[in-house]
């Protein structure tokens, strides 16, 4: 074990007890970075200096006797659709390849304010569409316990640095799945917050209504943490919630009896691999064990919730992603006509096939004709899945599902067909059109990948979810695994 | 015999300070691109928070419009890809607008006629295109983010104008209103008025509506009428010659005077107007309303209608006066200081608007104040000079914004009433002109004021007119 190998809030101490220095913490981590980054290609942009820079002016305040946030000078990874003021943010697409924001989204100045040390921006599927990061424009990433595999997507380069010690945690963004699959995928914990808890501003969108910022770390611990510095109101995005935010880590608590937790039956079926069965039983029993209360309950409309994804977010993001079009930043095709031809070039050129696809698919259920038969149904679909929820909670505290049917697939594996890939966020997508909370936590292993298993809580009841989480975490310990790193 | 059907589509650029979703400043003109910010330039990332002064804005000219306003609406995207639109999207309101059902009243040659308003919704304004040159020559073109994210409202009619001139009044009497609510400038000139127009013709008597155009590229209250009036006799002729009107966009080219076919419905964009997820709808209580209500002034019609009932002014005059907000305050600045409405009013309209029109300025530039104007007016009462010198004074007083008092000073102007010394003048009149004298007192009445023509030119029109018809009438009846 290294230094980078432990969470943050191990780290914390040994720094309060000037054990170690945050040079030392961010040494260790870059150093990780040198030896691995190779295989994991978890990062786009990796920042030694300024990183450095940031670590050794936390260590000048702490010897100056300053009284620093709790993750003052913990190295974290920022997914590369977050803006960084004057660092890269490409969204992992040719068509942002060389774009520098002149801005910081509201959770990196809110990281600034925490003393946190950025260590650089992680690689994922492009414009955040995707369950593998394969369809990063640059490059796939891999998953750090076995490199043929995928860490799962679309924020695969941020689980997977963590899961690697390539950071002590991260950010990730999550449409449909996206930090929860990963992370169960690198053997993390990764968390989707309530829509509205965190703010969005400087989140590159993809489907604004389903879009959210949360973290990705090592324990529940740190979970926690990091949820105390990203979320809170901000004026600068209207759909952020208002209201003073609590601090999580009052919820940090073992004693789970009469925790009402409900199991879908329908996340349950077809398509479920049997280890993955059998781990979420485990957790079942871990949870019963506890003093929980686990009973089967259902969400009737669950089977449409992949086709109303497919509806709702490819419509947002064909909208969204209409401005990268060559005329004020990032790539311009130089061989055109005109003005029309010069649109068509920059954006045949700039995004990839995946999110090609989707521009399409969301510009047809938006169209003339069609929008009342695709998008204002998958409207009124999605307020059914979301009543199904509101049904579950009048007699749950928390849901339980796994987080994704199967561990981590092999590169290339379903990359040729999208619905198969589609599949693999089955569990995750109806939350973010229910806009809940949802935590992925290390439920157990499988062949020696690791799998996840999801709590779902009602909206704002990220508490109860770190409750549980922490209590599970506790008596299981898999958090504590590292990867071996083929080393 | 046919008939014309319009209706009107006007945006207005509101002046609040700040634009619609951002705080970058609405000021006019300044160097290209400078006025911005991540926002409003559609950076990846960022997201836009309404500014409440817009739907302030909004709700009081929808007042002034007698509109019903919605108590909940929402924001839409409208897509279409255009250089001058940052984000490839307009936001702007589709199905749930701020406000509808509202109306106006216009003056026509067969008496006042309401026209309804459809609706009054917000939205973003786009930038500006800086050719190089021609715009079908020209190797590039640049962009000028200014003006991009200015507010909004498009207010659009109900095809309730049968004519150009009731098109053109709707349009005067709608930038009256908006100039009272202080909301916008109205300046076509600037862009903070535009107009489009939706035209169709049928014939008298019938209750079917014809294929109608859209026409576009009015840049002025001249250019609106003119296109209309070439648009109808065009629909007229065609239909005459046993055509068929073509459903289409047309623009109005201003220097042949015709409107030009732009594009056919088959061309026309599907926007996909969707909710824009990155708002929340707005809900409008009445507290807010009323807020709104108490800062609204009083408006031209109930200003009109005060003018003839407690002034006595004429219904013309009265129409006139508070055709904009600015003449209405001055007229009434003035009769504060003078309180004889009739009087200023042929002053304000006469003299004044004369002088204005003739130096192409605005009420507001007039460099004659309000107290100038009712000093000039009480030197005419209290006889120091006469009417007509008081012309040659306010000539005067509005070339060198001198008061009047200081002006009749420095020229010797004031008002010879010294009967000795017009008797003088009057008799030497009467020798010089044998002639008329006897055609005067052989009935012929003109010929006195000939003779008080030529007293008043012997004292450069400083004699008491009524004192020199008194003292001529003395020696000839």
């Amino acid at each position: 074990m290294q230094l980078c190998d432990l969470p943050a809030h191990e780290l914390a101490k040994l720094l309060r007890n000037r054990k170690v220095s945050a040079e030392e913490i961010c040494r260790s981590v870059l150093q990780r970075i040198d030896e691995v980054e190779k295989k994991t290609k978890a990062f786009i942009t990796v920042d030694g200096e300024k990183a450095l820079e940031q670590a050794r002016r936390v260590d000048k305040k702490l010897k100056n006797g300053a009284n620093l946030p709790p993750l003052a000078g913990m190295p974290v990874a920022i997914k590369d659709n977050i803006c960084t003021k004057g660092l890269r943010t490409t969204c992992a697409s040719k068509i942002l390849a060389n774009f520098v924001p002149p801005y910081n989204a509201t959770v990196v100045e809110k990281l600034a304010a925490a003393e946190a040390v950025i260590i650089g921006k992680t690689n994922m599927d492009e414009f955040a569409m995707g369950s593998s990061t394969e369809n990063s424009g640059f490059f796939p990433t891999r998953n750090p316990w076995d490199y043929s595999r995928v860490p799962g997507g679309s924020s695969g380069g941020s689980a997977a640095a963590v899961a690697a010690g390539e950071s002590i945690y991260a950010l990730g963004s999550d449409t449909g799945g996206s930090i929860r699959q990963p992370a169960a995928f690198c053997g993390v914990v990764g968390m989707k917050p309530t829509y509205g808890a965190v703010s969005r501003y400087g989140l590159v969108a993809f489907a604004s209504s389903l879009d959210q910022i949360g973290p990705l770390t090592k324990d529940v611990t740190d979970c926690a943490l990091v949820l105390n510095v990203i979320a809170g109101h901000d004026p600068r995005d209207s759909t952020s919630v208002p209201g003073e935010r609590p601090d999580y880590t009052q919820f940090l608590k073992e004693d789970i009896r009469g925790l009402r937790i409900g199991i879908p039956r329908e996340y349950l079926a077809e398509g479920l691999d049997s280890g993955v069965r059998e781990v979420l039983e485990k957790a079942c029993a871990v949870l019963k064990e506890a003093g929980a209360e686990v009973a089967e309950t259902s969400l009737p409309h669950s089977a449409y919730a992949l086709p109303t994804y497919y509806l709702i977010a490819p419509a947002e993001a064909s909208s969204n992603l209409a401005r990268y079009d060559g005329v004020r930043y990032g790539y311009r095709a130089e061989d055109v006509k005109d003005v029309l031809d010069m649109f068509k070039k920059t954006r045949s050129r700039g995004f990839g096939a995946e999110v090609k696809r989707r521009i399409m698919l969301g510009t047809y259920a938006l169209s003339a004709g069609y929008y009342d038969a695709y998008y204002l149904k998958a409207l009124q679909v999605r307020t059914l899945i979301k009543r199904d929820f509101d049904t579950a909670f009048t007699k749950f505290d928390v849901l339980l599902s796994p987080t994704s049917p199967t561990p981590a697939f092999l590169l290339g594996e379903k990359i040729d067909d999208p619905l198969k890939m589609y599949l693999s966020d089955i569990f995750t997508l109806a939350i973010n059109l229910a806009g809940l909370p949802a935590v992925s936590v290390p439920g157990g292993f499988v062949d020696g990948l690791p799998v996840g298993v999801q709590f779902i809580g009602k909206p704002f009841a990220e508490g109860t979810l770190l409750h549980v989480a922490y209590a599970f975490e506790k008596r299981t310990e898999y958090t504590s695994r590292r990867p071996g790193l083929g080393r | 015999m046919y008939e014309a059907i319009i209706g009107l589509e006007v945006h207005v650029e509101l002046k609040t300070r700040s634009k619609i979703f951002c705080a970058s400043t609405t000021e006019f003109g300044g160097e290209p691109n400078t006025h911005v910010c991540p926002v409003c330039l559609g950076l990846p990332g960022v997201l836009p928070v309404v500014n409440k002064e817009v739907v302030d804005y909004a709700i009081r000219v929808a007042l002034a419009l007698n509109c019903d306003i919605a108590r909940f609406c929402k924001f839409d995207r409208k897509n279409y890809y255009y250089p001058d639109l940052p984000k490839n999207y307009q936001i702007s309101q589709y199905d749930l607008p701020l406000a509808k059902n509202g109306y106006l009243e216009i003056e026509t040659a067969n008496g006042s006629k309401r026209v309804g308003i459809t609706r009054i919704h917000m939205e973003e304004d786009a930038g500006k295109l800086v050719h190089q040159g021609n715009i079908t020559t020209t190797p590039y073109s640049l962009v000028d983010y200014n003006r991009t994210g200015v507010p909004l409202l498009e207010i659009v009619s109900e095809p309730d104008l049968r004519s150009p001139e009731e098109a053109r009044a709707y349009l005067e009497k709608l930038r009256t209103i908006i100039q009272y609510t202080g909301v916008s400038d109205c300046k076509m000139e600037e862009g903070s008025l535009r107009c489009d127009a939706n035209v169709s013709v049928r014939p008298v008597g019938s209750d079917a509506l014809g294929t109608k155009t859209e026409i576009k590229n009015m840049n002025s209250f001249r250019a609106l009428y003119r296109a209309l009036a070439y648009e109808i006799d065009r629909q007229i002729a065609v239909l005459a010659e046993g055509g068929r009107v073509v459903q289409e966009t047309r623009a109005w080219d201003e220097d042949r005077g015709v409107t030009v076919s732009m594009r056919s419905k088959e061309e026309a964009h599907d926007y996909r107007y969707f909710p824009d997820p990155d708002l929340v709808p707005l809900v409008i209580d009445e507290a807010w309303i009323e807020r709104v209500r108490a800062t609204l002034p009083e408006l031209p019609d109930a200003r009109r209608k005060r003018y003839i009932e407690d002034f006595g002014l004429s219904r013309y005059d009265a129409t006139v006066l508070t055709s904009s907000k600015e003449l209405g305050d001055y007229f009434e600045a003035c009769i504060a200081a003078y309180p004889h409405p009739k009087t200023v009013a042929n002053w304000v309209m006469g003299e004044l608007a004369r002088l204005l029109n003739a130096h192409n300025m605005d009420i507001t530039a007039s460099p004659v104040t309000p107290d100038q104007l009712a000093s000039l007016l009480r030197l005419i009462d209290d006889g120091t000079i006469s009417g007509k010198i008081a012309k040659t004074v306010f000539e005067d007083m509005f070339a060198t914004r001198k008061d009047p008092a200081t002006i009749v000073r420095e020229k010797g102007l004031v008002q010879i009433t010294d009967v000795d010394a017009l008797s003088a003048v009057v008799d030497e009149v009467i020798n010089a002109n044998p002639k008329s004298v006897q055609d005067y007192k052989a009935g012929k009445e003109k010929a006195l004021g000939f003779l008080v023509g030529q007293v008043m030119k012997a004292t450069r029109g400083k004699a008491n007119p009524a004192l020199v018809n008194k003292l001529l009438k003395e020696r000839l009846d």
